[in-house]
């Protein structure tokens, strides 16, 4: 195991680099990467982050553009019927304004296609965009003033006062299960039965079946959504906060029925992103408006303004049923339950994803309904379903072991599986048992009095708990990247993807100067562009992979065309790709690295100033082939006060199997925010949605409770850097990694510390008085 | 925002006769007022700055101190006086908002902010009869865990938010006013009024009447002071409940108590009926535990709040017990 405060780099020649696999799925030849030590997994400090701590960095809000004007947003304030009367002439006679846009003289515009539902479609929902007077949710945008300072707008803004002819809503969840649910869909029905899990159950030796309620999640990146958006004649060039340029890009165009090489999408900056920042309404309305004003527009959506407009996380209620035999083998495995949602969403929560592959058992049913409300649509938010269905499994896992007297972390370990426990497919890489040992003995597992409420220090009750977590690989299709080599013999790796404060640039730098033999000041990776090559969506945790697929596909045709150049008197002459490697600023010969020529000698000896490949990487069949996931051991001290049941999460260590780390320095960092987004959604996060009529109250993050500062621990961790054979680098996804098994250490630490099992969400501190 | 029109105030004359014009409002950090500009919710045709008058922390021969109404609260918070003679003060101050927030809010500010409600800040959505006079209340049958349970009316549950005014209830702080008609001085515990019908109206202010300063009588001799605040983070949230006590011990009963809470009523909570009831007593937790219970005997918790009435007594009991310990 290697602890994230390692810094060990190291330099020591290894040969060249051969060249990667021309597919992942069969892992005959893994990325030479994936075992190379050197620069690969060094932990590098951003790159970006002088450029960002001088307010360099232009975000997509910052972009100062001739002419421009400023946004503000009107939301509705019922959650269904039409609006009755929106009268716009005081808000157009108010000073400053330009445009009041509203049903009326908005252009008409197509509803988003749904992200999946086509290559390159990027929308959450199907909704009309300020189409008639229709209104589907409290907080629907019925109309955008334009003026020309942001104070003009929002006091103008203030100023349109629409009436409405309400309609019943649903905005009651018990009144939406008792209408009605279906079965959510994944790419697949969230459905499966293996044998008779009840009657399983019912038979066990053993057994534990509870509920668990987890509230509705709002996103809250440090940065609110904002678009800067201007009409060039006919293009369109919008400066984003994205997650996704190349899908804005095509799915603008299509809304608004222009060509898709007419839309041109930047994302320098994104400050933070977490599923949130896709397609919605306000980058459509900027551009719309835009082009009714025929000026450059910016929207900088407020705070509240991200709560009306973009879905969260789902409000679910699970039930997680687990029968074991006397040594604790899991003979039945039942998660079944029903979240909230509303028509035309694309997105469920999937919260049985992890119950997949996390433990042997010999029955399975897993099932997640829906129940349809009048709201604003879900979004994606960090781990979909994994975030709040880990939570409910790993404690009742908990509770299983509570009730058969075993230390928890054994029972996981006792039902460790061989292959994928509902698909049988063989694990791609799995070290979860070394995980969770590695774990124990760096936190002091060992120490843990099993009996809840028997550690005290002055008004402090002290626990300890454990959780798995777990995010499966995914890599999408569609990834590719273009290699421009100079003559200086330079390397520039162009790939449409994204940077939300994760360190892509960073560790995509270091791994690209790794395999092409280069120093990293000789290396530049450009992102966040549409008009780059490939769709490498920053979701499910996926970034990693896709670019580092693309970019071995596209060194095959770079290696091609320099074998092509070579002359006769090169030390290269004759040579095959698949006896090159890259070596010290150029190629040279596997097995004969002193047969060596720079990409600078190669590119002035053929006379060619640059040379420019550019290719897809192969279709990710790896993950049809393999189960793949990326997994941790989360192990959690807490202190809970007798008095006033406040809770202090006083340490936390995530032992993590996730293959290769790319950067231990970024990588820590994006797990520990999921650890921390993890205690937030054990300890304090929760949308209040008020049911009366659909609206949310704590649109603030005043009232919304994320953790502060002096809420977060130190938090350790360590990593076994064991490389995935059949993922580019080794590496599999951490993205998400992090908030799953985060929450139920907190939760599972304050059964041990108290005896009180809370098993709705948050676990606020009147719940343990 | 409503457009207005701003002034910066030379001195405590200018800013009276500025802020008797209609619609005036007096700004001083900011923190919260500005806030409730950007939400409509407050509307004033003019604001008139008042952080350039008496900033001064002042002590006086009495053994009291004087603080100017414009002091920044990190001034009270850090005055070496306040943390060795009024540490109680101290620290409510530094248990409220952020470092940033601090550094702005001015101590008449603090007195005067306004609820956190929801239900009041969120103008489009919902009913409030503090932003609305006759409108109604949503938050009496809706999200109220962080509302009133002493103190409320059927018209307004809300909470006052602050921290510093608790231990001022506590500490018997006086507030001087200035206004059109002359100056005159109310006690803290009486500034601020209970909601009754008319939530709107929140203090005994005049219109136009300015707080100049804030006077602390000498602190009692022979006594500890501590407050204590419970929420639902370490830091940056209001308090669920706080407490500040002042309490003198000999031979083990109680020769002098002052009592008062936070986060359970529309205003700083003076606890009389539990310092009647503690004052020549034993010093002792049944004491402290049986005080509180008849602090807390006419409570009306809500749907979401009832926690708040055991809370209370349990910090009420513990904070006590501290103070007495420290004096066994």
């Amino acid at each position: 195991m290697s602890s994230a405060h390692d810094s060990t780099v190291t330099t020591e020649p290894e040969g060249p680099v051969a060249l990667g696999p021309h597919s992942w799925e069969s892992g005959e030849r893994p990325d030479p990467l994936a075992s190379r030590r050197g620069r690969v997994g060094a932990p590098v400090s951003r790159l970006d982050g002088p450029l960002k701590v001088r307010g360099k960095a232009p975000y997509a809000a910052e972009f100062p553009l001739d002419d421009m004007v400023y946004a503000a947003l009107v939301f509705s304030t019922i959650a269904k019927g039409r609006i009755a009367t929106l009268d716009t002439a005081a808000a157009e006679a108010a000073p400053g304004v330009v445009l009041v846009m509203t049903y009326r003289n908005a252009p008409r515009m197509r509803p988003m296609q749904l992200f999946g539902s086509s290559e390159k479609a990027g929308g959450g929902d199907t909704m009309p965009i300020m189409q008639d007077e229709r209104v589907y949710w409290n907080g629907q945008p019925v109309a955008l003033v334009l003026a020309e300072t942001q104070e003009q707008a929002d006091h103008a803004a203030s100023l349109v006062g629409p009436t409405y002819q309400a309609e019943h809503a649903v905005t009651s969840f018990a009144e939406a299960k008792a209408a009605g649910t279906d079965t959510a869909e994944f790419q697949l029905p969230l459905h499966l039965e293996i044998g008779d899990a009840e009657g399983a159950l019912s038979a066990a030796a053993v057994s534990v079946d509870v509920g668990f309620r987890t509230p509705p999640h709002n996103h809250n990146a440090i940065e609110p959504h904002a678009s800067t958006v201007a009409w060039y004649g006919d293009e369109l060039v919008v400066h984003d906060a994205t997650q996704i340029v190349s899908h804005t890009a095509w799915t603008l165009a299509h809304i608004l029925g222009i060509d898709e090489s007419q839309v041109h999408v930047t994302s320098p900056f994104v400050g933070g992103g977490f599923g949130g920042k896709l397609v919605s309404q306000h980058q459509v309305l900027a551009a719309a408006a835009a082009r009714i004003a025929g000026r450059p527009v910016r929207i900088a959506v407020s705070r509240e303004g991200v709560y009306r407009l973009i879905g969260g996380r789902a409000r679910t209620e699970q039930r997680v049923a687990i029968g074991a035999a006397e040594d604790g083998r899991f003979t039945a495995l039942i998660h079944t339950g029903t979240h909230a949602t509303t028509r035309n969403n694309l997105w469920p929560e999937p919260f049985v994803l992890a119950t997949h592959s996390h433990y042997a058992a010999e029955t399975f049913l897993l099932d997640v309904q829906m129940a349809y409300l009048d709201m604003v649509a879900n979004g994606s938010m960090r781990a979909p379903g994994g975030a709040v269905g880990v939570h409910a499994l790993e404690c009742a896992v908990d509770e299983l072991a509570v009730t058969l007297g075993m230390d928890p972390v054994e029972l996981r370990i006792r039902n460790e599986p061989t292959t994928g426990p509902t698909d049988g497919r063989p694990f791609s890489s799995r070290h979860v048992v070394e995980a969770w040992r590695a774990g124990a003995e760096r936190f002091g597992w060992a120490e843990r009095n099993p009996v809840p409420g028997s550690v005290r220090d002055g008004e402090w009750l002290v626990g300890m708990g454990c959780a798995a977590a777990s995010h499966p690989y995914v890599r999408f299709p569609g990834g590719a990247a273009r290699i421009t080599l100079s003559d200086d013999g330079s390397a520039r790796v162009e790939v449409a993807a994204h940077d939300m404060g994760m360190g892509t640039e960073t560790a995509q730098a270091q791994v690209v100067a790794e395999r092409l033999g280069l120093e990293p000041d000789e290396v530049s990776f450009e992102y966040g562009d549409s008009a780059l090559p490939g769709l490498v969506p920053a979701a499910g945790s996926q970034q990693s992979a896709s670019i580092g697929a693309a970019v071995v596909s596209a060194q095959h045709a770079l290696v091609g065309e320099l074998l092509k150049l070579v002359g006769d008197d090169s030390p290269l002459a004759g040579l095959e790709a698949d006896e090159i490697g890259t070596l010290d600023g150029g190629l040279a010969k596997l097995d004969e690295p002193e047969r060596h020529e720079s990409y600078a000698s190669i590119l002035s000896r053929a006379g060619r100033d640059e040379l420019t490949v550019e290719a897809s990487g192969p279709p990710p069949l790896e993950m049809m082939n393999w189960s793949m996931h990326s997994f941790g051991a989360m192990f959690c001290e807490v202190r809970v006060n007798e008095v006033t049941g406040e809770v202090r999460v006083s340490r936390f260590l995530g032992s993590i199997d996730c293959g290769r780390v790319l950067n231990a320095k970024t990588a820590a960092s994006q797990i520990r925010g999921g650890i921390i987004m993890g205690l937030g959604l054990a300890l304090m996060e929760e949308t209040q949605f008020d049911e009366r009529n659909g609206r949310i109250l704590n649109a603030s993050l005043a009232e919304y409770h994320v953790p502060v500062h002096l809420d977060v621990p130190q938090i350790d961790l360590i990593w076994n850097d064991i490389p995935d054979p059949y993922a580019p680098v080794g590496a599999r996804g951490i993205g998400e990694l992090g908030i799953t098994g985060a929450g139920p250490a907190v939760a599972n630490a304050i059964y041990n510390a108290t005896g009180k099992r809370i098993r709705d969400l948050p676990i606020t501190l009147d719940t343990l008085l | 925002m409503i457009p207005f029109t701003y002034a910066r105030a030379g001195d405590a004359a200018d800013a009276v006769r500025l802020g008797g014009a209609t619609d005036a409002k007096y700004l001083g950090g900011g923190t919260n007022l500005v806030d409730l500009l950007r939400e409509t919710i407050e509307r004033p045709a003019a604001l008139v700055d008042v952080t350039g008058l008496s900033s001064a922390i002042e002590e006086r021969e009495n053994g009291g101190l004087l603080i100017g109404a414009a002091a920044r609260n990190t001034a009270v918070a850090e005055h070496r006086f306040v943390r060795t003679r009024y540490p109680v003060l101290s620290r409510a101050i530094l248990a409220g908002g952020s470092a940033q927030i601090r550094n702005m809010a001015t101590v008449g500010g603090n007195i005067l902010q306004r609820t956190r409600c929801p239900y009041f800040y969120d103008a489009d959505g919902f009913r409030c009869n503090k932003r609305n006079p006759g409108q109604g209340c949503d938050a009496r049958d809706g999200f109220n865990r962080t509302h009133a349970i002493l103190g409320a009316s059927s018209a307004c549950v809300a909470v006052h938010p602050s921290d510093m005014c608790v231990a001022l209830a506590a500490l018997d702080a006086d507030v001087h006013l200035r206004g059109a008609a002359g100056t005159r001085t109310v006690p803290l515990t009486e500034l601020h009024r209970l909601p009754g019908d008319h939530p709107e109206i929140e203090t005994v202010l005049e219109p136009g009447e300015l707080i100049t300063t804030v006077e602390l009588p000498a602190p009692p001799p022979k006594t500890r002071s501590l407050y204590r605040k419970v929420r639902d983070r370490a830091s940056y949230a209001f308090a669920l409940v706080s407490v500040a006590a002042v309490l003198g011990v000999e031979d083990g009963r109680v020769t002098d108590v002052r009592l008062a809470l936070g986060g359970v009523a529309p205003k700083p909570w003076r606890a009389r009926t539990a310092e009647n009831a503690l004052t020549g007593g034993p010093a002792t937790t049944q004491a402290f535990r049986a005080a509180a219970e008849a602090e807390l005997a006419d409570a009306i918790p809500l749907r979401d709040n009832g926690f708040k009435v055991e809370l209370a007594k349990r910090t009420i009991t513990a904070v006590l017990g501290e103070l007495a310990g420290g004096q066994a």
